[in-house]
């Protein structure tokens, strides 16, 4: 790439270690930022579908276009979604649902699983839209953590959300979600849920960098359990990559881009990772890509069949 | 053993122990006793954070007992755990009569209502509200919306124009179950040879629609959708109306069954003119 500039350091492969610099041209920004571009075009697609459905009368062949929000779902009047999350804790408080909504969270479910579990929270989730928001104004201005928290609370928050949802008897996470208040009411009407929206936002911004999706929300714990069967993962190169840590800088989840691991695997494995892209355009290595599963994992047992069949006096060398 | 492993892989995973397989006593006992500090910090966290988490639901979920909810909607606690809050019965409802609670109503946040005097429930045949519903917090086995059970209307008779003298019975005429959920009835008067109309509600037909409310002309509505358990009592088991048509004597009013010849009807009627009395 020749967008970065030179750094005295050499890479573990020998390569000498360059930095990404942002293009100076618009398309070459354009470029750059092309997943955020298309994760907001998404976020907020699918939320004008939810808006213009209930508000404006929506509509095909008189069909109702996507009805509901993003805990649950219709769309065209046939096919419904729901939020496997909401309707396990729903289980839990021992109330039998309806098969329409156990159909709805298995295809979201296995959509889900398919592309990434927590591909749900950067293309889909409206809170994230929040928190990168916080993300970036703490990058620009500057601000340190308050305090230090274990990014595993989220299953400790996830678990609280389940055993909760058996003793009270509600769903204990959906009646007092910042991410559903956020949906649910700029689809059917504001009210006060901006107020906890406002507290994400701060605690992002001022307390602890990422700290709701990186810390607390058991939701996003629930789809990175279902995330370790992903199919669309970002693939990684260790040939290519001079460890200069920039995708590091950018990632939501920096424990994700465990470059050891990553090589082993030959992929970012962690269902932590939520598909973001945000690594992909900003590695001046073009060792990150996205791509499928299976075939990275044949890549990587084509290599392995390649170092067993060299000769053994190059392996020494 | 096995949590204990995860347990003890996730720490390393996080930096927080050096080596899982760690050699000599020294060295495991200190990462065991980290690994149940870390037990003891984890439980006591969520410990905290639930008791929190738990009052804030519980103070919603009693919050409710002026919530008027969609037609087929279950009884309140169950209807709180099956309602995922997604808003289809609004979006279905042709009139806009429903809304979902948003934060800072005195309602659990989420869940659909509707506030009779905005607009009422005008009772569709089809009931589109609980057909979209997926998740049958609004009951699929209401099929005939004159059954469903929404609330009740009630009457303050104080305020209410009929009952003060006044030729008025819009609700009676609005409601939708006429003749059936309200009544009128001819009472008389003492000041004037007029008799006076007024209307009264019959539980048992009272869908809770609100329609009447809606319609009432006083400046507060004389008559009023309110939860029934609010409102109603019950004469309970204790009480027979032994009058009425539609309570069936049980066996133990029975009389006794006559086993000798010896106490006759006539004998058990001609005790009163006896000498003792």
């Amino acid at each position: 790439m020749s967008d970065s500039r030179e750094d005295p350091r050499l890479g573990p492969n020998g390569r000498p270690v360059r930095l990404f610099v942002m293009p100076e041209t618009i398309s070459g920004k354009l470029r750059v930022w092309r997943y955020i571009i298309l994760r907001r075009i998404t976020q907020l697609s699918v939320l004008l579908l939810f808006f213009g459905t209930v508000h404006w009368g929506w509509s095909i062949a008189q069909r109702p276009l996507l009805s509901g929000d993003l805990s649950a779902s219709e769309l065209l009047g046939v096919v419904p979604l729901a939020d496997p999350f909401a309707v396990l804790q729903i289980f839990l408080t021992r109330h039998v649902v309806e098969p329409k909504v156990l159909i709805g969270a298995g295809i979201i479910l296995a959509v889900y699983a398919f592309l990434g579990g927590r591909t749900w929270c950067a293309w889909m989730c409206p809170i994230n839209m929040v928190t990168d928001l916080a993300a970036w104004l703490r990058r620009r201005v500057g601000i340190n953590d308050v305090f230090h928290l274990s990014r595993n609370i989220r299953y400790i928050v996830l678990m609280l959300a389940l055993v909760l949802s058996a003793l009270v008897g509600v769903a204990a996470f959906e009646w007092i979600s910042p991410i559903s208040m956020f949906h649910r009411e700029l689809i059917f009407g504001i009210g006060l849920g901006w107020t906890a929206v406002l507290g994400v936002f701060l605690l992002d911004l001022f307390i602890l960098r990422n700290g709701w999706c990186g810390h607390l929300c058991p939701l996003g714990a629930f789809y990175a359990q279902a995330g370790r069967v992903a199919q669309v993962r970002v693939s990684f190169d260790k040939r290519t990559c001079t460890h200069c840590g920039e995708c590091a800088k950018v990632c939501p989840e920096p424990q994700v881009l465990n470059l050891h691991q990553a090589a082993d695997a030959g992929m970012v494995a962690s269902g932590e990772c939520s598909n973001c892209g945000r690594c992909v355009p900003i590695c001046p290595e073009n060792s990150l890509a996205f791509d499928w599963r299976w075939h990275i994992r044949a890549g990587q047992h084509q290599k392995s069949q390649d170092r067993e069949s060299e000769p053994p006096e190059r392996r020494a060398a | 053993m096995q949590a204990r492993q995860g347990a003890t892989r996730r720490a390393a995973a996080t930096g927080c122990l050096t080596a899982a397989g760690v050699n000599g006593m020294g060295k495991a006992s200190a990462s065991r006793r980290e690994f149940l500090g870390k037990v003891a910090q984890g439980a006591a966290l969520a410990a905290t954070g639930g008791l929190v988490w738990a009052y804030l639901l519980q103070q919603q979920a009693r919050a409710t007992p002026f919530a008027i909810r969609p037609p087929g909607a279950r009884y309140e606690p169950d209807f709180h755990a099956k309602c995922i809050k997604c808003g289809q019965c609004v979006d279905a409802c042709p009139y806009d009569t429903l809304r979902l609670a948003s934060v800072g109503e005195p309602l659990p946040i989420g869940t659909p209502y509707f506030i009779p005097r905005d607009v009422p429930c005008y009772m569709c045949p089809d009931i589109p509200c609980k057909n979209a519903c997926p998740t049958g917090a609004l009951d699929p086995a209401l099929e005939d919306i004159n059954d469903s059970k929404m609330g009740l209307a009630v009457i303050d008779i104080e305020n209410c124009l009929s009952w003060q003298g006044l030729r008025c019975e819009i609700c009676y005429r609005e409601c939708p179950l006429t003749n059936k959920a309200i009544t009128v009835e001819h009472h008389p008067r003492k000041i004037s040879k007029h008799a006076m109309f007024v209307p009264i509600v019959h539980s048992g037909h009272c869908t809770g629609c609100g329609i009447c409310e809606n319609a009432c002309p006083t400046q507060e509505a004389a008559i009023r959708v309110v939860q029934p358990n609010l409102v109603q009592g019950r004469i309970g088991d204790h009480y027979r109306l032994g009058w009425t048509v539609d309570t069936p004597i049980t066996q133990d009013f029975k009389p006794a069954e006559q086993t000798s010849g010896d106490s006759s009807t006539s004998r058990a009627l001609d005790y009163l003119n006896e000498d003792g009395l």
